[in-house]
């Protein structure tokens, strides 16, 4: 009995060391990575390409979820408001909904599971094949040449990606409000473009992304050059990053949204 | 400036407590081609890691060009590891770029060459390893034995001043391995740099190298030119040289007694 109590509070305590172990070493990283930054601007070519692997390649998947998100949040807005004989704002829901919260955090959930993880796999393979290693003896710091540009790219895609998401969301919203239900297009968008506040909302959602994206692609950089090097320690790695971004994401927003509120 | 362009002294090393290396000594003269040979296990590419300091000794050092390699801020050891080419065991070639862009891949990093000569460069690195042919290829799409050349193309696209190779042999065909050898020498007394061989072939390895060190069990157990180690009555140098299952060199990594293990069950 004792014993097992004994053993419940040591595998707590070393729970715990081990994640205090981790986020210092994530910590260091991230500050590596800042140094290598300045390096890694001067040449754009990698950052582009980078930016093709997260960005590019994720817009099918995330133009394809706004879609859908839009078009639900259209009719369930207007099941809603419509009792209270508002349909009209329908737009302004949608559009506030989208830029505030779903795009930024649906954006960078998407994302997560998109490029963060191709990203932990592909870092974490490279260890495991020492291509890294490799690098390194040819006085090439994986973190100024592998690391860097990747972590911009993120930094770079997520925001755009998030406007993106939104955008169509948007249009998802108005394709079930106006053509299908019948809601005036008129008032559709003018109610929008009378609500939706630059500094309030749209300044906010994209600062929202801007944080998302860098934590996101952090954690993915992180767990791919941290993974043990073989088969299995990748592809938990590559769990990892998806459960610690997801969870990241949300608990971010939440502190974010209660900063940027004003009650 | 010594005459030895890398120096191994008293060096200790072991992962996890258990110690690997214990007091090894080895001098690598500038100019000339040294082999490491041992049994599987011996730590002959831990070594290697250790000269380019990605290892830290336990005890002793390692000096290159003069410099203790564990004692180099991250500057330091960039600088030396300029001085340095290494053909990894397993190839490690870059498998996103394609084998043009991995031989180019040193030659973009460090300098500001045109497109055209670095194009110059890397045909004739390709071409001395015989596969010019396959510059459009990807790492995948090559064999084990065409991928160990590539990265060998790739160690070497600098001129450095020390190369290192782990295994070239390894999976090379006898044909190939007769060029790989004459390789080694012609690029090593060409560029007038040094070269460190790992390797278990002791026929070929004999055939071209200026002096061998025999490593086993963390220390070095024997030295010599190859001519010197053929005419050698040590025992261990004896059972290396012929291939023989019984002798000094264990074949079996440390282990509690199989019988007693067995009896236990
Ligand atoms: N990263 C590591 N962590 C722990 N132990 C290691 C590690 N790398 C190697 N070892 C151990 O160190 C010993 C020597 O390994 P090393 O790769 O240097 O051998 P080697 O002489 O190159 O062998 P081979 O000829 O088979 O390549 C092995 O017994 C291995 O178990
Ligand atoms: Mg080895």
């Amino acid at each position: 009995m004792f014993s097992s109590l004994k053993s419940v509070i040591a595998k707590i305590g070393h729970n715990f060391i081990e994640g205090v172990w981790h986020l210092g070493a994530g910590g260091r990283l991230f500050f590596y990575i800042l140094v290598y930054l300045g390096e890694s601007i001067r040449r754009p070519s990698l950052i582009v390409r980078e930016i093709y692997a997260t960005g590019v390649l994720s817009l099918l998947i995330i133009l394809v979820s706004a879609f859908f998100v839009g078009m639900v949040l259209g009719l369930q807005g207007y099941n809603t408001l419509q009792k209270y004989g508002s349909s009209e704002a329908i737009g302004v829901l949608v559009a506030l909904s989208l830029v505030r919260e779903l795009g930024p955090v649906v954006t960078a959930l998407l994302f997560a599971g998109r490029a963060g993880t191709a990203i932990t796999a592909e870092i974490g393979l490279m260890r495991a094949t020492e291509q890294l290693s490799a690098m390194e003896m040819m006085a090439v710091s994986p973190v100024g040449r592998v690391l860097a540009p990747r972590f911009l790219a993120g930094v770079i895609s997520m925001p755009i990606l998030a406007a993106l998401f939104s955008m169509i969301g948007v249009l998802g919203g108005y394709f079930v409000a106006v053509p299908l239900i019948g809601v005036d297009s008129g008032a559709f968008w003018s109610q929008m473009q009378a609500s939706v506040d630059f500094r309030e909302d749209i300044v906010n959602g994209v600062i929202k992304s801007v944080v998302f994206g860098i934590v996101c692609t952090m954690i993915a950089l992180f767990e791919g050059y941290d993974a043990p090097p073989t088969a299995e320690g990748v592809s938990r790695a590559t769990t990892r990053t998806v459960v610690y971004s997801s969870l990241a994401v949300l608990g971010l927003d939440f502190i974010l949204t209660a900063f940027m509120i004003k009650v | 400036m010594s005459d030895n362009i890398v120096e191994i002294n008293n060096l200790s090393f072991g992962y996890k407590g258990r110690l690997l290396h214990k007091g090894i000594n080895m001098s690598f003269p500038r100019g000339k081609v040294v082999a490491i040979m041992g049994g599987s296990g011996s730590g002959k590419t831990t070594l290697l890691r250790l000269i380019g300091g990605q290892l830290k000794p336990v005890k002793g050092e390692v000096k290159v060009d003069g410099a203790v390699v564990h004692e180099q801020g991250r500057e330091g050891l960039f600088n030396l590891r300029r001085k340095m080419g290494m053909l990894f065991q397993f190839g490690a070639l870059f498998t996103d770029l394609s084998v043009y862009e991995n031989v180019a891949f040193p030659i973009r990093e460090h300098t500001d060459l045109p497109e055209s000569m670095i194009r110059d460069f890397v045909m004739l690195k390709l071409n001395a390893v015989g596969l010019r042919g396959a510059h459009n290829l990807m790492p995948t799409e090559l064999s084990g034995g065409m991928a160990r050349r590539v990265a060998l193309a790739r160690a070497v696209a600098l001129d450095p001043q020390i190369i290192m190779y782990d295994e070239p042999f390894a999976g090379l065909d006898p044909i190939s391995m007769g060029v790989v050898c004459n390789l080694i020498r012609r690029l090593n007394d060409a560029l007038g740099a040094t070269s460190i061989v790992v390797t278990h072939d002791v026929h070929e390895t004999f055939s071209f190298v200026d002096y061998v060190y025999f490593v086993s069990q963390g220390v070095v157990v024997a030295e010599g030119t190859p001519d010197e180690l053929r005419k050698s009555d040590m025992p261990f140098v004896h059972q290396f040289v012929h291939g023989e299952a019984d002798g000094p060199v264990p074949f079996h990594y440390p282990a509690s007694d199989y019988k007693l293990e067995m009896l236990r069950g």
